[in-house]
This record gives C-alpha cells, structure tokens and sequence, in this order.
C-alpha cells in the first residue's frame, strides 16, 4: 500500500488545456472518490496516476517516488476501467493471472492468488468461462479480481459500475465496500453517482473544469460545501439557491431579491454590505409549516415513493421542497415554509463560502 | 397488390439467377472442356457437357508437364508474400491505429499515392535494379516486389481491424504488467486473428494472379509462376485446349479457397482499401 | 531542490527519445520496402524518361533531352493507344458500374438463400485475371467456345468468327472480360454503402407516402452518391492501367486495335526492351492520370460550393 502526492499537475491535450494545476494528497490506505461534471478531467487525472497519459507539467508521487516516467507496468497499480477490458481470448483464471505471469511468478503462487481472490468475490465456479460467458456483473466482478490478485500499491476505478443496471450497482457498491475494508488499499474512483461517492469515500474531491473545488469528508462537502459549484453538485434533489444584495441591518442581515422582498439572515456576514451575495438551502431542509414565513405558489408534485419533491415558486423563484409528509401529494395551491437559519448556506460574490 | 408483389419476387429471383449464370458460366466451361476428351472436342462444338468424360488432361498436365512446378512456385511466392505482407502490415496498420505521431499524415499519404500510380511504370526501373542483384529470373525478387505491391493496401486492411479494437484493452494489459509491444503481442493480435486471416487470403490471391512483373522479371521454366507458366504455354501449344483448361482449373483451385476464406471480409476489406481491384 | 520547483519537461531524454520512436519502429519495415520498391523506381523510371536506355545496347545509358517525348508526339500507335485507353475505361467502367448498382440493389434485402448466392455472384472476383483472360478468350474462340456460335444463331454476327481477330470487335474482347471480373467489386462496395444506409429512413419515408421510385431517388441515391463517386474516380484510374487482360487476350492485336497505353508500355519495355521510351510514356501517362484526378477534385470542390 502506498500514499500518493500530486503536486501541480497540469495536463494539455495538444494546446487545449484540461487539468490546471491539480495538487491532491492522498494517505495509504485512503479511498478517495473524484466526482464532477462529465469533460472535468476526471479520468484524465486518474489514467495521468496510472500512466496511461503523460503529464505535461507538475510531479506524481506514489509512496515518496516520482513517477512522472515510469511506464504503467513500472508503477505497480491496478485498475478497473468503465468498459472492464477483460481480455476476450482468456478464461477468467487467466485473466486475473495475466499480470502475475507476466511477472513469473511462480505456478503455485498464481494459483493460490487467484484462489483467494476467486473466493473473495465468489468467482470460483466461473473460472474456466471466457468472458464473452459472463453476466455484467461477473464480468465487473473479474474486472475487481484481476486488479486483487496482485496486491498493487494502488487502485483506481474509473466509473466502474456505471455499466451495472441500478440493483447491481448497489449491490457492488456494499462488496466494495466490504472489499476496501478488508484490504485497506489505497483507491481512487472516479463516479458520476452521489450515492456511491457518500458511502465509500473516505475524502470526495469534486472538481470542475480541470480545478479542485473542494476535497472534505462527504459530510464535509454536504454540510459546508466551499463554493456554489459544489453546493449545487452535491445532493439530489440539488440545493435551492436565491441571489440578491446582501444588505447589513442592526445586529442582523438581509438578503435582498430582484423583486424587492427581502430574506432574513439572522447573522451578519463578514462581506460588504450591499454586495452580491447567494443564498442557498437543501430541499430536505425546508420546512412545511402553516405559520410559516414565506409563502410558496405550489407548481407540480413529484411522488418518489420515498419522499415527495415540490415544485413550487416564492418569490418568482423557482425551488424544490423533498418531504416525506405524505399529506403533500395533495397541497392546496399555496403552502407557507420556512428557511431554518442554521441551514443556509451563503456565497458571496465569487460564489465561494462566506458564512 | 398480391399477384404483382409476387411477380416482383419472382422478377427479383430470376435477376439473380442471371447474374449467378453469367457469373459462373466462363468457369463452368472451362470444366466442361477439361473433361472433354480430344477427339470429341470439335466434333461435340456447343454441346453443355459431352457424351463421354474424361480426366486424361489432368493426368497429362500433373505427370507430364511443367505445371506442377509452375504450381509450386506460385505457391512459394504467394504464400511467402502473403505472410511477409501481414508481418509487415500488421506492424505499420498498428502504428496506424494507435499512436498520434508527426509523420503520420505523411505515410498515409505516401502509401495512398502508391495505390495511385501505375505500376506498369515500375516495370522498366525495377527490372534495371533487380538484375544486378540477381533477382531477376528469382522467387525471391518476385517476393519482395510483390510485398512492397501490397503493404499500402494491407496496412490499410490491418488498420480498419486494430480500429475495432477497444484501446483499453492494451492499456489494461500495460497496468497489469506489459509494455506496448508485449500487449500488441500478446493481446491484440490474438483478437485480429480473423483480421490476419483476411489479409493473408487478399494478398494471397493478388500475389497468386500478378501477371506482368511476373513475365517481365521471370524467363527460364524453373522459377516461372503459374501465370507465367500457362501463358507460355498456351503460346506453344495453342491447341491443347484440354489440358490448358485442366491447368486454369488448377490456377483456379488454391484461390477460390482463399475466396471462401475470405468472402465475409471482402466488404470491410474492399472499403478499407478502396482501390484494389 | 529546483526539480520541485520546476518539474515541468524534465523527462529524461532516452525516454523522450523511446516514446518518440516508437511508432516509427512499427512502421520502418514497411516504409522503407516501399520507398526502396516503389518511390525508386519511380524516380528512376522517370529519369529514364530523359534517357537513352535500351537493355540490349550496352553503349546506351546516355542523357538525350526531349528526345524520346518528341518521338511520342509523332508516334500514330501511341495517339490511337490514348483512345483507345478513353474507349476501354470508359465503357468498361459504366458498365461495371451499371451492373454492380443493380446485383447490389437485388441483393441488399434479405431473402432466403442470399449468403449463397451472394457467395456465387461474386466468385468471379477471385479469378485471377490472367486467367479471367484466357478463359473468356478461348469462350471467343469459334473452335472451342460456345459465343460465336450463339451470336451467329442469333443473328449478330454473319459468321461464327472470333471477335478477338477483328479489328473493329476486338476491343469488346477484353471489355466483356472486364466487366464480367469488374462487377462484384462494385457490388461489393455499394452493397457496403446501401446497408450502412439507416432503415428507418426508408419506414419515414414510406409513412409520409413516398413511393419505391421516389424512396431510390430521394433516399438511396443521395447517400450512395459519395460512394458512388470516389469509386468510379479509383475505378476509373485502376482500369486505365489495367493492362493483364489486354497482354493476355489480344496482346494489344489486331493491329493495335486493343493497344492501351498501359499494354503499350509493357511491350515496349518487355518486347522491345526499350526502357527509355516506355518510360517516357509511363511519365506521360502519370501527368494525364493526374490532370484527370485533379480535375474530379476541382470539379466536386466546385459542385460542393454551389451546393
Ligand atoms: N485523447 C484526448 N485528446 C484530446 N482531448 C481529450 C482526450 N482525452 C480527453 N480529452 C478531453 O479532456 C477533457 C476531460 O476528459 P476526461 O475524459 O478526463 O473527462 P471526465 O471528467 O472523465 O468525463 P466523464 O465523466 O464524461 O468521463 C474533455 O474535454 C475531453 O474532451
Ligand atoms: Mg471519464
């Protein structure tokens, strides 16, 4: 196992720049989720790691050594791509031991590797099949063994159960889980699911346009998102936000919106008073109360089965209610709510965290 | 609406019925004359198949004639070439393929130009330079030019087949441990086998039919081709129609069996190079 | 340490130079075989142009000039050998091409029996030409082919001769060979081209009323048009130079009749081992080939424009 340092990474595909400068330190052991929109430079930062790209400018380091020029074979990491790229003219067993060979390892050294690794993730009856013979799943799962059986020094996943049909990838999704547990290995993955990055993450990066927006635990992220980006890339439904003139009033402070009403803050703020500021609140966390504050022109009722999701506007601005008041899926025309105080969320005019 | 949408079936089926006829009966009558015993071959004319066959001419043309050298000799250059072809294409349709380099656009190019011009102009020069190394009147000559002839075409072949192969696969292959070359080998082409296949039968039979260089490079019987051998022979002998036939049907065998091997590439194959004939 | 300050472009040089060379290794072999077997001799063959080279005079070898291209500019065998060259592609490219379009339009539904008779239609395509040749003309010949006959019976011909010894029917000899061998390449590509065409096209069509002959002209023409374009522009090049059934049916007889510039170059380079003068033709043949591609290239640069 080894911690991986990123220093300064830049990475240019002829003149069009994708990662500007990426530093990320990651501890042995860590599972580290990268998430953000699809074309940030996700998968470009993980196959840099692996070496399947060169890096224009900035310094890798996997357990203290530079490895700006070593070749992928050279760097002892493994990885699970999207596609599995399971090799189609092998059996299972020789697809998990092809890097094993390829190191001479001895014959009873593969076998019992490919054992352990077998019986970790339940391959053992497939081991003669081709991969063309295999369900998806199976073939995930021997995608998962070939990157065990040799006990890299790292592992990285690019989107690797995005293939997997929703049931199936909650159920990988536990196995990794269970997987990182059981080796502590060092892992980067890379996911477009908020629900995989929250539950197997040790630290989320997100990132966005080839910059680090935030790297936090993912209640980190959840609770104090840094900036408006991640604010609106972290949770389902995504965060409401209002935008207005922040204006300091006594002991208080109020958001002014673009029709004039105002919003209360409760606290003041350490920027400018009269500056553009955003306001911004999770779905699940606005209130439904008759004596409510604000009043809300309900627009349309998504039921989830789970919870319900409200349309509805206030203050001509659109936003989304999550409830699991089932009373909701028939509201009047109007509900009142309220935005409790210690559930804001303030940006100033850079979009970055201010309170 | 029904008794026309059966008439057009059966205007359609009657179409390709003449098209397989006409396709297949120059062959067909070239069997038919092989067959044919001497005496009845003028006295029969245009008879469909004659009273009476015989496989004389092809007894004479194996055990008396220059033929099965003449075979054998095609066989040699034609299958040396075809495998030289491949080595040397898969390598260059793989550079194709994969990497991002500065010459590229230039060898495509230069490979594209070479399927433009007329190589009836290479006929003169080529001769001047083989025959002061000894390759004229030599197998060996014959197989270079013939490999040179068809690595553009083949490059091409070998690319259109690396392109369907999923890049990850060899980078897979480098993180478990291999370099490019160990992944090329050991990963991708054993997945190109049809590929391989392909290109083998195209150059096979292209190298099996060459005609020109080959009377204009080859003069003694003992390296003749079969082209060679069987132009030369119907010079002499003009009026052997029997056992020249058994010969074509011969020539024709060892390419109507890399046709079969080949016949599901040929519309990906003739895309790819779009200009062989 | 200034390489954590800096770390950008300190690559190590021998991997910079492995990385670098790499493709160029895979592609050496082959690129070197074809510049020593063709680009070569293509220089050579057209500094033969300007030059005396006869193989069985060891005295030639010399600088002449324009000598051997004033030669060809009063050379009758060589003008009629340029028309028939425009008579020989010209006809049999169209009707290849003709064909081809046809076979590929009847074979791209499907219907039972289609592999087969696919596999039939297109055998001809691997016959090997000279032997393409041999076999269409011993069919010509009258003592044992069944053609003359026929045309006689049906009143074609006068009498059952061989069309490959008269002057005036000769060129049909090679042409008929030709397109006999030609067509299933063109089907081939066209039927590429038609299945790659998308289905539902033809169903939307069908449903906003579009009859067969409109779904052909609207639908189908207009996608096969590329196709059709670069392949008759390849075609057409390709025959021009095809000289094998030529040399093997007629030899360019009867009296030059059936001599295309292509089959000529070979008999003066083979027959009268003048390579000077063939070369010079080959050159000559080269600058049309290439006014002809350039002036497709104009001309769909210009129709493109307008479109
Ligand atoms: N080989 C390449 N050549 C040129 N541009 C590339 C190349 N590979 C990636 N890019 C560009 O780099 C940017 C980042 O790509 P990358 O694949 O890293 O995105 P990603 O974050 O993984 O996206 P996704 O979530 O869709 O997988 C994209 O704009 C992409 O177009
Ligand atoms: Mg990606």
């Amino acid at each position: 196992m080894a911690s991986i340092d990123i220093h300064g990474i830049r990475k240019s595909f002829g003149t069009f720049p994708v990662l500007h400068g990426v530093d990320l330190t990651i501890r042995d052991g860590e599972f580290i989720v990268l998430v953000g929109p699809s074309g940030c430079g996700k998968s470009t930062l993980l196959r840099m790691i692996a070496g399947l790209e060169d890096v224009t400018a900035g310094e890798i380091r996997i357990d203290g050594k530079r490895v700006n020029d070593l070749a992928p074979k050279d760097r002892d990491i493994a990885m699970v791509f999207q596609s599995y790229a399971l090799y189609p003219h092998m059996s299972v067993a020789d697809n998990m031991s092809y890097s094993l060979r390829l190191r001479r390892s001895t014959k009873e050294k593969i076998a019992s590797a490919v054992g352990n690794a077998a019986s970790k993730l339940g391959l053992d009856p497939l081991l003669e099949r081709r991969p063309r013979a295999l369900s998806g799943g199976q073939r995930q799962r021997v995608a998962m063994g070939r990157a065990i059986v040799r006990q890299p020094k790292a592992f990285l996943f690019d989107e690797p159960l995005s293939n997997l049909d929703a049931r199936l990838r909650e159920q990988m999704r536990a196995e990794i889980k269970k997987l990182h547990g059981d080796l502590r290995a060092t892992s980067i993955y890379v996911t477009h699911d908020q629900i995989e990055a929250m539950t197997l993450a040790d630290r989320i990066v997100a990132m966005h346009a080839g910059v680090v927006q935030q790297v936090g635990t993912p209640l980190d992220l959840y609770d104090r998102p840094a900036n408006l980006f991640v604010a609106g890339f972290i949770g389902s439904p995504g965060m409401n936000f209002f935008e207005g003139r922040y204006v300091a009033s006594g002991e208080g402070a109020e958001l002014q919106l673009a029709n004039g009403a105002t919003l209360p803050l409760g606290k003041r703020l350490g920027i400018e008073s009269g500056s553009v500021a955003t306001l911004g609140i999770r779905p699940e966390h606005v209130v439904i109360a008759d004596g409510g504050a604000l009043e809300a022109k309900v627009d349309l009722i998504e039921p989830t089965g789970f919870g319900i999701i409200m349309h509805v506007t206030i203050h001509d601005i659109p936003m989304k209610i999550f409830t699991l008041d089932r009373a909701m899926l028939n509201p009047g025309p109007n509900v009142r709510v309220d935005l409790p105080r210690d559930k804001l969320h303030l940006f100033g005019t850079e979009g970055t965290r201010v309170d | 609406m029904r008794t026309s949408k059966l008439l057009l079936t059966v205007a359609h089926r009657l179409a390709i019925l003449a098209y397989i006829v006409v396709a297949l009966f120059p062959l067909f009558w070239l069997l038919k004359v092989s067959v044919t015993p001497n005496d009845l071959l003028y006295s029969e004319g245009v008879r469909m198949w004659p009273s009476r066959a015989t496989f004389e001419h092809y007894e004479f043309v194996i055990a008396h004639s220059a033929f099965p050298t003449f075979f054998k000799n095609s066989l040699i250059v034609a299958g040396s070439t075809a495998i030289a072809v491949t080595i040397l294409a898969s390598l260059a349709g793989y550079a194709l393929s994969r990497f991002n380099f500065r010459a590229k656009y230039w060898i495509v190019a230069l490979m594209l130009i070479t399927q433009m011009f007329p190589l009836v102009m290479l006929v003169a020069p080529i001769f001047k330079m083989l025959s002061p190394l000894g390759l004229t009147n030599s197998l060996t000559g014959l197989v270079i030019v013939y490999t040179a002839f068809n690595v553009p075409f083949a490059t091409f072949l070998m690319q259109s087949f690396f392109d369907g192969i999923p890049k990850d696969l060899e980078e897979a292959a480098m993180i478990d441990g291999a370099t490019q070359f160990v992944a090329f080998r050991q990963i991708i082409l054993p997945l190109t086998l049809p590929g391989i296949a392909a290109t083998l039968g195209f150059v096979f039979t292209a190298a099996w039919s060459e005609l020109l260089f080959a009377l204009m490079l080859i003069s003694g019987n003992d390296a003749a081709t079969f082209p060679v051998g069987l132009l030369t022979f119907v010079s002499k002998f003009s009026v052997d129609f029997g056992q020249m036939m058994a010969a074509g049907i011969l020539a024709l065998i060892p390419a109507c069996l890399f046709f079969l091997l080949i016949q599901r590439y040929l519309v990906q194959g003739l895309t790819a190079g779009a200009v062989k004939g | 340490m200034t390489i954590a300050a800096h770390p950008q472009a300190v690559r190590p040089l021998k991997k910079r130079i492995a990385d670098a060379s790499e493709p160029y290794l895979y592609s050496a072999p082959a690129l070197i075989l074809i510049i020593t077997v063709m680009l070569v001799p293509l220089a050579l063959g057209i500094s033969y142009a300007f030059r005396d080279i006869q193989l069985l005079n060891p005295l030639s070898g010399g600088f002449i000039g324009l000598d051997h291209f004033r030669a060809l500019s009063e050379d009758q065998a060589f003008f009629r050998a340029l028309r028939n060259t425009l008579w020989w592609t010209g006809a049999s490219v169209f009707l290849q091409f003709l064909f081809g379009l046809i076979l590929a339009l009847l074979l791209d539904k499907p219907f039972a029996g289609r592999g087969i008779a696919q596999a039939l239609v297109f055998l001809p395509w691997a016959v090997p030409s000279f032997l393409a040749g041999l076999n269409w003309a011993w069919l010509f010949n009258p003592v044992i082919g069944p053609l003359p006959h026929w045309m006689y019976a049906l009143g074609i011909m006068d009498a059952p001769n061989n069309i490959l010894s008269d002057p005036h029917l000769a060129m049909w000899g090679p042409i008929v060979a030709n397109v006999w061998w030609g067509i299933p390449f063109f089907a081939i590509t066209l039927l590429a081209a038609l299945q790659a065409i998308p289905r539902d096209l033809y169903e939307a069509a069908s449903i906003d009323g579009a009859g067969p002959v409109q779904r052909f002209l609207s639908i189908t023409l207009p996608f096969l048009a590329p196709t059709i374009a670069i392949t008759i522009l390849l075609r057409t090049v390709w025959i021009s130079n095809f000289a094998d059934l030529i040399v093997v049916m007629t030899n360019g007889g009867p009296a030059d009749r059936t001599q295309i510039v292509a089959s000529y170059i070979f008999t003066q380079a083979f027959k009268r081992l003048d390579f000077g003068y063939a070369s010079a033709i080959a050159l000559v043949l080269l600058v049309l080939l290439l006014a002809y591609s350039m002036l497709i290239v104009l001309l769909r640069q210009t129709l493109l424009n307008k479109g």
